[in-house]
């Protein structure tokens, strides 16, 4: 597991994509905190976060596209499959070097905070809630990229299909309230994604929201080993 | 050692392993032989736990890859078909990576020098894999196979994108190997397979249809092996004498090889020696013996004989079939 994960994380900084993604995360955060917070006068950073939500539904797709995909059209799962090494290792392997990017990327947002809490005071659980939620969030939108791109090896294809499904689970509240049908609105919603985020975003730190979070992960990472499976099987 | 016993693999309804039982024991090189699509890849990719297979058992060293595939995987060293290679990273990366993936425990730096200097790729090390050729690339493959030093070795034609001198250096290095490791090498050139391997399975559309010792495999089908001779002199006369030698079933005469000399294709009685005979005979009337070779048959019609039943009737069948 080891292995893997430092092997992909040189991987994203030999090519320039973990460059590109740290860049355009500082750059993006950088020109909302000033429209948001600087120019409105704001010490709320939640705005600044929120926009992240969507601007990482975009940007996490593009780290986790080649995770999989790209080994599999080069052959060189072959590699790995045949090494003497767990699936379950194999896959957090992976994981984790793309949310270790990913932290490098989002890492900026809390400093905002503190710069600002030099010269206001701020809520500080407000600012930590905010991070936590992001934090989580990125862990699910790595998850998923990577169990999508485990199931093609066109690396446009996982970008463009990670980035339609975050698109659907955060749709999943819309969805709910035009939905007539009281079970399946309550379901949709007691699974969404965003409604346990905007409590983040309040300062709520909920075990049950964090539990949830991390279950999503674990499914999705899960799934991406049953992926793997299914292929030595067929 | 390697032992696999009615291993089948479907995909569909198509069988592309039926059946196959064989096995390689220490310090043996076993040959795959069989021409493309035999299923010689996914034999390969069962027994290294790549691919599951539908029924039967892979055994290394005693241990079933499906029971414990992690056991089994590390004492194999897997050179599939493509060489498994990232090609964003340099060799020495790369084989880092690979020694670090194998969780080995030898010391690493002068285990992997020592790789290197035997697959011939140390004044590579620092380049991306991307920008090697294929031999380069081949032979990277190769030494990725070899780290943690396996007892194992799985190589599927590994010769494949060599020139002719680095052809020659893996043959000799994988012989070396050989002495102390199991090896199951495939390939669909036949010259290779015999000039390397100990014993030879040679395997058709998912079946084993040969598996024998290198020798015994051309020796056992060349029954009735015909001569070919040389004799100077008149070709009636000559043939005459020789129809007139009592174990020979018949004699052809091919054509003239050089001024005044002619070639005939003798076929003997079955399990009769005529050379000696044709030696008296042509020598009592003076007649110069100027070659005689037994037509053995090389491994490509041995091959041929066996997957078609005949040497060149059902291979005419299939190509009129199209």
């Amino acid at each position: 597991m080891l292995a893997i994960f430092k092997r992909e994380l040189t991987a994203y900084f030999t090519s320039p994509i973990g460059y590109v993604f740290v860049a355009a995360c500082i750059l993006t955060s950088g020109i909302v905190f000033y429209l948001f917070s600087l120019g409105q006068g704001s010490t709320d950073l939640t705005a600044v976060f929120q926009f992240m939500y969507f601007v990482l539904m975009i940007f996490v797709p593009v780290l986790t596209m080649r995770l999989m995909s790209e080994e599999k059209r080069q052959k060189a799962d072959q590699l790995l499959l045949t090494a003497p090494v767990s699936l379950i290792g194999l896959v957090t392997g992976k994981f984790l070097s793309a949310y270790a990017v990913f932290l490098l990327g989002v890492i900026i947002l809390p400093i905002y905070g503190i710069v600002l809490s030099f010269f206001v005071s701020i809520s500080w659980m407000t600012l930590w809630g905010n991070f936590a939620g992001l934090l989580l969030l990125g862990g699910v939108y790595a998850a998923l990229g990577l169990f999508v791109s485990s199931l093609t090896e066109n690396q446009m294809i996982a970008a463009v299909g990670s980035m339609f499904l975050n698109l659907v689970i955060f749709l999943m509240n819309a969805l709910a309230s035009v939905i007539p049908v009281q079970i399946v609105s309550n379901t949709l919603r007691s699974i969404s994604i965003f409604d346990r985020y905007i409590d983040f975003t309040l300062g709520m730190f909920i075990v049950a929201n964090i539990l949830f979070f991390i279950t999503v992960m674990a499914i999705f990472l899960f799934l991406t080993v049953r992926v793997l499976e299914r292929r030595r099987w067929a | 050692m390697i032992e696999v016993q009615n291993l089948s693999k479907n995909y569909g309804g198509n069988k592309a392993v039926d059946n196959i039982s064989f096995r390689a024991e220490e310090g043996e090189i076993l040959g795959f032989l069989g021409p493309n699509g035999a299923g010689k890849s996914t034999t390969m990719n069962i027994l290294t736990g790549y691919i599951s297979s539908t029924s039967g058992s892979a055994k290394i060293d005693g241990i079933d890859i499906l029971d414990d595939p992690i056991a089994a995987k590390r004492r194999i060293g897997y050179l599939p078909e493509y060489p498994p290679l990232y090609t964003d990273m340099t060799v020495n990366s790369y084989l880092k990576f690979v020694y670090e993936l194998k969780k080995c425990r030898l010391p690493r730096n002068s285990h992997l020098n020592e790789i290197c200097e035997l697959v011939k790729i140390s004044d590579v090390g620092r380049r991306l894999v991307r920008n090697l050729s294929k031999g380069y690339r081949q032979r990277v493959g190769l030494a990725q196979a070899l780290v943690g030093n396996p007892g194992t070795l799985i190589l599927d034609e590994p010769t494949v994108g060599l020139d002719p001198k680095q052809i020659i250096e893996i043959r000799s290095l994988i012989k070396k190997l050989g002495k102390n490791h199991t090896v199951i090498l495939s390939s669909h050139i036949l010259p290779e397979i015999q000039a390397v391997c100990d014993r030879i399975v040679v395997i058709n559309k998912g079946r084993i249809v040969a598996n024998e010792k290198a020798g015994v495999l051309a020796a056992g089908l060349s029954e009735n092996l015909s001569l070919k001779i040389r004799v100077e002199g008149s070709e009636s006369e000559v043939k005459k004498l020789l129809v007139g030698i009592h174990q020979i079933k018949r004699v052809v005469a091919l054509r003239e090889a050089e001024a005044g000399v002619f070639e005939y294709e003798i076929e003997p009685k079955k399990d009769e020696d005529v050379r000696r005979e044709i030696f008296k005979k042509l020598s009592s009337r003076n007649y110069p013996l100027l070659m005689m070779k037994s037509n053995e048959l090389t491994l490509e019609e041995v091959f041929l004989k066996l997957i078609t039943g005949d040497i060149y009737g059902n291979v005419k069948d299939e190509e009129e079939g199209k």
